[in-house]
């Protein structure tokens, strides 16, 4: 009997690791090593002709730490986080209640809020630049109707950023609105009919029931967002281009520019590990914090 | 009083649709007017379709979409085998160090692909595949976000149904392939929706390993279409970029409760 168990055992440890090789391989080459890779090299100075790779240890992270360009882009990216996170899942929550209450068009409405999910960043920023371009785009036109002067959205720093952070909520809001459409559906009637027998303002119902009772996805949402404002930033390349002056530039884009324009792989690194720390600090924090608290399901 | 919120309701509801849909109405309103007549939006203007032609004839859009279609079959495929097998592993089988590999697998789900660009093209330049369509896909494949879905699904699996399987003298990956695969198509479907939707749109990867016309995807093709030193005008990039998300949008607009079904299925779980 015993023999039997272990050569069931084993039989499973061999069949086990075999079906997790190919995927192992693959994470290891294209996750694992990278990682480890550019942990390392944001070490060494970067090759040129003149002077080749050498070991300096942290002096890459103090040049980006005296560089005010980072800092700019840190900040730009901040903000475009703080905006970003709060108004997108503000306005999927509004899209949710909406298109789960009973008026008139609903699929309609439903449709039109979720299609921007499914068109590539890219196209968004085309059919937005329609919007921006000053003189001819559709905001000038508005505008003008109204007796504004024509602004030129993405060619002064003051707007550039906001252009952006408009086009990612548009993008987004609509792919969160499920999540919260989804939840709202799983709040029994009876709660409502109580808080209607008890004559309970739609309002109050709303703040002190559906609210937290969608707690858990608006972690879930938020963490998500927050994954976003690193990684969605194809639309600079059609729109900005991280300009002007560097008034849009987030930090993605400073490390395709950084490596693949400027070909300064050492402090693209030096970024990198930056970035993978913080969201790494985010993973820790839902894992330990936000699944004790809110898990469901 | 109660007919008047419920007005406003609806009010709020449709108006914010509008607002979500206009950029792609007035795309639309761009691709099929004249340039001045689209940005002077005269409204009884005639309609025409020679942006279409003048956009189709400015680029190798057949060879973009069809690179774009070998992708995501590519990477769906590589991805529908690995997770498949990995997931399984993970739910159904007892071995030494699964779960640490399983924490690994997690840490994957953050250290998020776009990050890595640097290495990983250093990485895919390292195996000769530079501008290939295979050097675009392979980072993806293990995808840690697949293994976690598939290895819920099997786990999902009534453990009886395995048992009789294997008293029938199935083998694992007879097990595997008789039992576990067809009671997860759901799951497959909705994976299968929001890789290609994923896919269809990325862009940042495509740029940095594609080199040529020849494994370009379209979204690639289309930002420099749209570049503004080619001086093509606003009604000729309208129509351009309509064109490219045509097949998804259709797709979405036909089997649009299979997308959000998907789409939810992916996230919750």
């Amino acid at each position: 009997m015993s023999a039997h168990v272990n050569l069931e055992r084993r039989r499973q440890a061999i069949y086990g690791w075999l079906f997790l090789s190919p995927a192992a391989v693959l994470m290891t080459v294209f996750a694992f090593y990278p990682t480890i890779a550019t942990l390392w090299s944001s070490l060494f100075s970067r090759n040129t002709r003149r002077n080749p790779t050498e070991f300096i240890g942290t002096e890459n992270y103090a040049d980006l730490f005296a560089d005010p360009t980072f800092w700019l882009v840190v900040k730009n990216n901040l903000f475009y986080a703080g905006v970003t996170i709060p108004v997108s899942i503000g306005i999927a929550l509004a899209m949710a209640l909406w298109a789960n209450s009973k008026i008139s068009a609903r699929s309609f409405v439903r449709t039109a809020y979720f299609t921007p999910t499914v068109l590539p960043m890219i196209a968004a920023a085309n059919l937005w630049l329609f919007f921006y371009t000053p003189g001819l785009g559709v905001l000038d036109q508005i505008g003008s109707v109204f007796g504004l002067p024509s602004v030129n959205w993405l060619g002064q720093p003051e707007t550039a950023l906001w252009a952006i952070i408009i086009v990612t909520i548009w993008k987004e809001a609509g792919f969160f609105m499920i999540f919260y459409l989804a939840a709202l559906q799983t709040i029994p009637e009876d709660l409502k009919e109580a808080a209607d027998i008890e004559g309970t303002s739609r309002w109050t119902y709303t703040r002190r029931i559906v609210l937290p009772l969608l707690m858990p996805t608006t972690m879930f949402i938020a963490v998500n967002a927050m994954i976003n404002s690193v990684k969605l930033i194809d639309h600079l390349f059609i729109l900005t281009k991280g300009g002007p002056s560097d008034a849009s530039k987030l930090i993605l884009y400073y490390i395709w520019e950084m490596a693949f324009a400027f070909f300064d792989a050492p402090h693209a690194a030096a970024i990198t590990i930056l970035v993978i720390a913080v969201l790494g600090v985010v993973a820790a924090v839902q894992f330990f914090y936000m699944d004790k608290r809110t898990h469901y399901q | 009083m109660k007919s008047l919120s419920k007005f406003m309701d609806s009010f709020g509801a449709i108006l914010l649709a509008v607002i979500w849909i206009a950029p792609l109405l007035f795309a639309f309103w761009a691709a099929t007017h004249s340039t001045s007549d689209a940005v002077n939006l005269s409204l009884f203007s005639p309609w025409t379709l020679d942006n279409f032609r003048v956009a189709w004839n400015g680029a190798p859009w057949l060879k973009y979409f069809m690179n774009t279609f070998t992708l995501v079959t590519v990477i769906l495929i590589g991805q529908f085998i690995l997770t498949t097998l990995a997931g399984f592993a993970f739910a159904q089988l007892q071995f030494p160090g699964k779960d640490f590999v399983f924490i690994l697998v997690l840490m994957q789900l953050f250290i998020l692909p776009e990050v890595l660009i640097v290495e990983n093209y250093a990485m895919v330049s390292r195996f000769g595949l530079f501008d290939t369509i295979l050097g675009v896909g392979m980072p993806y494949m293990a995808s840690a976000f697949g293994i976690f879905l598939m290895r819920q699904a099997f786990k999902g699996v009534p453990i009886e149904l395995h048992e009789a399987a294997r008293i029938e003298g199935c083998g694992l990956l007879g097990i595997l392939w008789r039992v576990y695969v067809p009671l997860a198509k759901p799951t497959y479907l909705a994976y299968a929706l929001v890789s290609v939707s994923t896919h269809w749109n990325n862009f940042l990867w495509p740029l940095i390993v594609t080199n040529s016309p020849e494994t370009r995807p379209l979204t690639v093709g289309l930002s420099i279409f749209g570049a503004p030193e080619n001086g093509v005008d606003i009604s000729i990039i309208s129509a351009a970029t309509l064109m490219s998300v045509a097949p998804l949008l259709i797709a979405f607009l036909i089997f649009q409760r299979q997308f959000v079904q998907a789409f939810l299925r992916a996230g919750i779980k």
